[in-house]
């Protein structure tokens, strides 16, 4: 079945993912009243509602490809330059794309078990946008990084 | 640097392609996709100048067919093994029953297909050898063009000639149909009034909007692509080829698919089968 | 597809302390609750919102995945081993449904 990421005119809703204590339940609804899709405005606020204020870009290595194939199919890798001892561990990492219907992508809950903080899965860009990933380490700490991620719209065989 | 060519002929068109210009890109077919930039020896996905649509793909979508696992086509591709074993129909028999371990019986059989099957007095596809298997040996319902039971057991059945060069035989009595399907392939259809032609032998490795063109080969189907989502046949690619075109698709597993089947296959005798590959 | 199968792929021996790394596949359309059926009514969101990743008994790794997850998700993680033992590996759809895969690992 042919999925495809359409610009419906409903009202956006961005899902916030709760990140307390490992509980991963889908916490609560924010809307975004007039946005067509998340902007830049809504990842700000969803990054400081995780870890107070927008961290400097360091510390999270993004693999992304810088034109992708397909917005429908987009490979996503990410490691965090963090330690992953029992001190000291990263707790999460967020990754929000700032042109989609919502800004929400997938929430990773690491604990000193995973042995490294790195991650990969395939996600769906509705347009070219940034795409960033933020680290939540154990004592509060956030790192962040982000790419640019160009989709071509149209193309060919149906 | 970009040249727009217009595609000849196409003059009394010129509205309706307005959006559908081809930017030639000049000696660039051999970089990859992805603008990566470095040239690479493609392998045996390039034999003299016939090359797979994997050569024409970018980096990551050429990571994810690499990668057994990360290929989603290989959900699929259990079906089909499982269908492979699971007796159907009132002849009370499977694939296996017959075909014993497909690893052995199936070895290169996708390399020669379609056939020139005589019951039929016309051409068979590996689809369609499958149905009539159930049909007549099995006496089972037939599949659905695009069932995930059709595509998962065409895909396991094609997967066990994979590596081995294409090589489909158009004479003989399979030449009427060859020719047929020669003519389909070179004949303008459609409000665009394009033939396959215009992109898949004039202009591989340019770009046609956005998308870069391939040779349009069809060593890697059934294919998982990423537009899709989802695995899909050689005929579904065709459907969206015409339909982009402006041209009324012909059926699944129409004659006049079949015959295209055949020409677009012997395009690319020599490539290795990559069932089920992963294509953008 | 209308079995549901998870694949998951992990080293069946490892040293003690080694990083491993799992990779994940399942068959699942993440309808995205964005599109619209032929008449222009919205069709409902179902996806696997939710992946968990156990080491016996303990969850030592969670996603929560949003519709902007692609079909048929994929997920590659990693795993430092100490002790031999069994992944359980979880995925929770919209509808209630839990799949569930395990792996065992032995660790020397």
């Amino acid at each position: 079945m042919q999925v495809n990421i359409e610009d419906g005119g409903i009202r956006r809703r961005s899902v916030l993912f709760s990140l307390g204590g490992g509980a991963a339940v889908v916490a609560g609804l924010t809307v975004i009243p007039g946005l067509a899709n998340a902007d830049e405005a809504a990842v700000t606020e969803a990054i400081k509602g995780m870890v107070g204020d927008v961290p400097d870009e360091s510390g999270v290595a993004l693999d992304l490809p810088e034109i992708a194939e397909n917005g429908n199919t987009v490979p996503l890798s990410f490691t965090v330059d963090a330690p992953m001892g029992e001190d000291l561990y990263v707790k999460d990492v967020m990754v929000m794309a700032d042109g989609n219907p919502s800004p929400d992508v997938a929430v990773f809950h690491f604990t000193p078990m995973s042995g490294v903080a790195a991650g990969s899965t395939r996600m769906r860009l509705a347009g070219t946008q940034n795409v960033v990933a933020v680290a939540r380490l154990s004592d509060g700490t956030a790192l962040m990084g982000s790419k640019q991620v160009k989709v071509t719209i149209g193309g060919c065989g149906g | 640097m970009t040249r727009m060519v217009k595609i000849p002929g196409g003059g009394r068109l010129s509205r309706l392609m307005a959006g559908l210009v081809i930017a030639a890109v000049p000696a660039t077919g051999a970089v990859a996709a992805d603008g990566d930039g470095t040239r690479i020896d493609w392998g045996p996905y390039k034999v003299g100048d016939v090359r797979s649509g994997y050569t024409y793909a970018g980096a990551q979508t050429r990571a994810m067919q690499d990668d057994d696992f990360q290929n989603p086509a290989f959900l699929w591709l259990e079906r089909g093994a499982e269908l492979w074993d699971t007796a159907e129909g009132a002849a009370g028999k499977a694939c296996a029953d017959c075909h014993g371990d497909a690893e052995e019986s199936m070895a290169d059989v996708a390399t020669h297909y379609p056939i020139y099957f005589e019951d039929w007095g016309k051409l068979m596809n590996i689809e369609q050898r499958i149905n009539w298997c159930r049909e007549t040996q099995m006496q089972a319902e037939p599949f659905e063009w695009e069932s995930d039971d059709l595509l998962g057991i065409t895909a396991f059945v094609k997967h066990q000639s994979k590596g081995l060069p294409v090589d489909v035989s158009v004479d003989g009595p399979a030449a009427p149909f060859f020719e047929k399907g020669k003519a389909f392939y070179e004949e303008r259809r459609g409000q665009l009034d394009m033939a396959c032609t215009h992109c898949h032998v004039d202009h591989p490795g340019d770009l046609i909007r956005a998308e870069t063109l391939s040779q349009g080969q069809a060593n890697g189907f059934p294919t998982y692509r990423l537009k899709w989502q989802t695995l899909g046949s050689l005929h579904r690619r065709f459907r969206g080829c015409n339909r982009n075109i402006r041209a009324e698709p012909f059926p699944y597993g129409s004659d006049e698919y079949t015959n295209l089947e055949l020409y677009v296959t012997w395009r690319g005798n020599g490539l290795p089968v990559e069932s089920p590959s992963v294509r953008k | 597809m209308a079995t549901i199968r998870p694949r998951v792929k992990a080293p069946k021996k490892a040293a003690a302390g080694e990083i491993i790394e799992i990779k994940t596949l399942i068959n699942h359309d993440m309808e995205s609750g964005q599109r619209k059926d032929k008449d222009g009514n919205p069709i409902p969101r179902q996806i696997i919102h939710k992946f968990t990743a156990e080491f016996n008994g303990t969850e030592f790794f969670s996603v929560d995945l949003a519709p902007a997850i692609s079909a048929n998700p994929y997920l590659s993680f990693n795993a430092k081993v100490d002790e031999s033992g069994e992944f359980t590996f979880r995925w929770f759809d919209d509808d209630g449904s839990v799949y569930e895969d395990t792996k065992s690992i032995e660790v020397t």
